[in-house]
């Protein structure tokens, strides 16, 4: 049994025929803020559509708590699933319900749950990620930020131990952004989620990340592996370096 | 794109673009002059140009310039083949050109050409596209097998009480099609029932059987006409409809969203589309029948055939067989617009564009499949006589 709350050895992801990235092996352990970082187009978001089971990996294995996901068929993923919620880049919000219909949705198939109970989760699930009071609106009518935060409040519907956010900073502006890194912060200390991330938002990655997987373009393999700030001022690997120091002069090979 | 050579107006035009390659020794000189514009006259380079980088490079004569010039400059990088891969990603010195125009070039052979990405996405050759076309085509077909299989898995599913998809989103379908599409179905049947007629009366009163325009429109209509006519509306109108929500979904990640928390988008989006098309089709078809059978009246009324009499002899023509065959293979082709629609919605690209083709390629193919499959119940049904 693996103490790892996620572990992934020998992952490698291919695009047809072209190989996103070889050879990835990390581990995530129980509520560690896990950034995956890299530049655009590195394979960051097929990394996390991996970890999900949205995607076969080409070779490797993905562990949850020693649980194998990637031999599992997709027919058996159900224990996996419920312990999974995902916030997509966009927010994926169900365009044609309300905020409280996209909340709701996942409650009323998982269970059989009373429909005041159902209404009373979908409030305090909008009221924790600052949304109290939008039940009735559509994704249409809120703003980008909003929609992400809606797209959070879903992610947790299901009280998930392992929250997986894809680029939740981005297109935000720096005020929404910081209340952003604020409430994954909260959502972790006080759900005791794992909360794996991708972004490529420095800020937030100083902030709320203890762990970072930085995913080399270059080489098509982790650059990376580590706290931060140690990797910013230690890395061995001078693209990371220059990536988390955002290269005081600008390098355009990198 | 700056000039750092602004021109000044000369008044007998811009010196012409010129590259001419030198040898000085043992040094190779490319020697720039005139004025580069995308505007202007294309450059003229001596030949042959030498397959290595210059040594040098002079701009004595070099006037005025855009992005021309870099990119004229570019290619010939590009272009030098003898390198080895290693010098290939060694950026040549650029000695003698002007600061601005070295820190171009530089920035543009920075990154190396990704070998990965160089594979073309194109067909190169027409034996190479025919090989592609006829694998398209041979994997079409098999998603449409698999599909449709998977339609009947679900609705299995379905029967046995295991499929999960929203009441709410299945009545909402079924008023998408079904209410909401009776003016267009209204319009269309009225408008064939009163061609046939037309058309027929033309013909039959040279026989002074004009009275048989009953049987034609109301035959026509049962048999054929009120099925196919109401098909293709549901085509265009609905099966696009199907596409283009699915592939918007699909290109907004709803579908993933909807799979990472268990659902089967299957059973959720295609399940109702699918059940919804299927009930109304026939419903829709009988009212098309009736419609059609209407306009045929009206054109009757102005040719001078009674009402009344109309309506007894399209009684007679029509009977019961005629009638069924017609709603039997509206529930076919429900199914198959269904299918189509929802198929290639679900197999969109993530992009609008991509929506839009989805889109397109549903109408197409759910109103080929249709065509061909009612031509197979002609077939069949002529077989069988009936």
């Amino acid at each position: 049994m693996n103490a790892a709350k996620i572990c992934v050895r020998d992952l490698t992801m291919t695009y047809g025929r072209l190989v996103v990235m070889h050879d990835l092996n990390f581990e995530v352990a129980d509520k560690d803020i896990f950034c995956i970082i890299g530049g655009s187009g590195c394979g960051k978001s097929t990394l996390l559509r991996h970890l999900i089971g949205l995607l076969k990996p080409a070779k490797g294995t993905i562990l949850y708590d020693g649980d194998d996901l990637t031999n599992t068929p997709p027919e058996d993923r159900g224990p996996f699933i419920r312990r999974f919620g995902v916030m997509y880049q966009s927010g994926a919000l169900w365009s044609s319900l309300t905020l409280a219909e996209n909340i709701s949705l996942p409650l009323e198939q998982s269970a059989k749950i009373p429909a005041t109970t159902v209404r009373d989760l979908v409030s305090y699930k909008l009221a924790l990620v600052g949304l109290a009071g939008y039940e009735d609106y559509y994704p249409a009518q809120i703003s980008g930020g909003m929609k992400k935060r809606a797209g959070i409040a879903r992610a947790m519907a299901l009280d998930p131990d392992i929250l997986f956010l894809d680029e939740p900073g981005a297109g935000l502006d720096p005020l929404s952004s910081r209340r952003l890194d604020d409430l994954i912060l909260r959502l972790r200390d006080s759900q005791n989620s794992t909360i794996v991330i991708v972004t490529h938002e420095l800020a937030s990655i100083f902030s709320i990340s203890n762990k970072v997987l930085f995913l080399d373009t270059a080489t098509r393999t982790q650059g990376a592996l580590g706290n931060p700030a140690d990797l910013r001022d230690h890395s061995d690997n001078p693209a990371v370096r220059l990536f988390l120091n955002r290269g005081a002069t600008p390098d355009p090979t990198t | 794109m700056s000039s750092a050579n602004p021109s000044t107006s000369v008044a007998a035009g811009p010196p012409p673009p010129r590259a001419v390659w030198t040898r000085e020794g043992t040094d190779t000189i490319l020697a720039l002059s005139g004025d580069w514009h995308r505007d202007g006259p294309a450059a003229e380079e001596s030949e042959p140009a030498p397959d290595h980088h210059p040594d040098h490079y002079r701009i004595d004569g070099l006037g005025a310039y855009d992005s021309t010039l870099p990119a004229f400059l570019l290619a010939r990088c590009r272009a030098v083949t003898t390198a080895t891969a290693a010098d290939k990603e060694k950026i040549p010195a650029f000695d003698g050109l002007p600061d601005n125009l070295r820190g171009l070039l530089e920035l543009a052979l920075a990154v190396p050409e990704d070998s990965q990405a160089l594979v073309t996405p194109h067909a190169s050759s027409e034996v190479r596209k025919l090989g592609k076309f006829t694998l398209r085509i041979w994997s079409g077909g098999c998603a449409i097998v698999d599909f449709t299989g998977q339609s009947v898995l679900s609705l299995g599913r379905m029967v046995s009480g295991h499929a999960r998809f929203r009441a709410a989103d299945f009545w909402l379908t079924l008023e998408e099609c079904g209410a909401q599409a009776l003016p267009i179905v209204s319009l269309i049947s009225f408008l064939i029932g009163m061609i046939l007629a037309f058309v027929g009366n033309v013909q039959l009163t040279n026989f002074g059987a004009n009275i048989f325009v009953a049987d034609l429109v109301g035959i026509a209509m049962v048999r054929e006409m009120g099925a196919v006519m109401t098909a293709i509306i549901m085509c265009g109108r609905t099966g696009a409809a199907f596409a283009a929500h699915l592939g918007s979904m699909k290109a907004n990640e709803e579908i993933d969203a909807l799979r990472t928390f268990g659902f089967d988008p299957f059973d959720f989006l295609v399940l109702p589309r699918l059940l919804a098309l299927v009930l109304m089709m026939p419903i829709l078809t009988v009212y098309a029948n009736i419609v059609g059978i209407l306009g045929g009246m009206l054109v009757g009324f102005m040719v001078g055939i009674p009402p009344v009499l109309y309506w007894t002899e399209t009684l007679t023509a029509v009977d019961l067989t005629n009638f069924s065959l017609g709603v039997i293979k509206s529930v076919f082709f429900g199914a198959a617009i269904a299918i189509s629609g929802c198929l290639l919605g679900m197999r969109a690209g993530n992009s609008a564009a991509a929506v839009g083709q989805a889109t397109t390629r549903a109408v197409v193919a759910s109103i080929t499949i249709v065509i061909v499959l009612d031509s197979a119940f002609a077939a069949i049904f002529t077989l069988l006589d009936i």
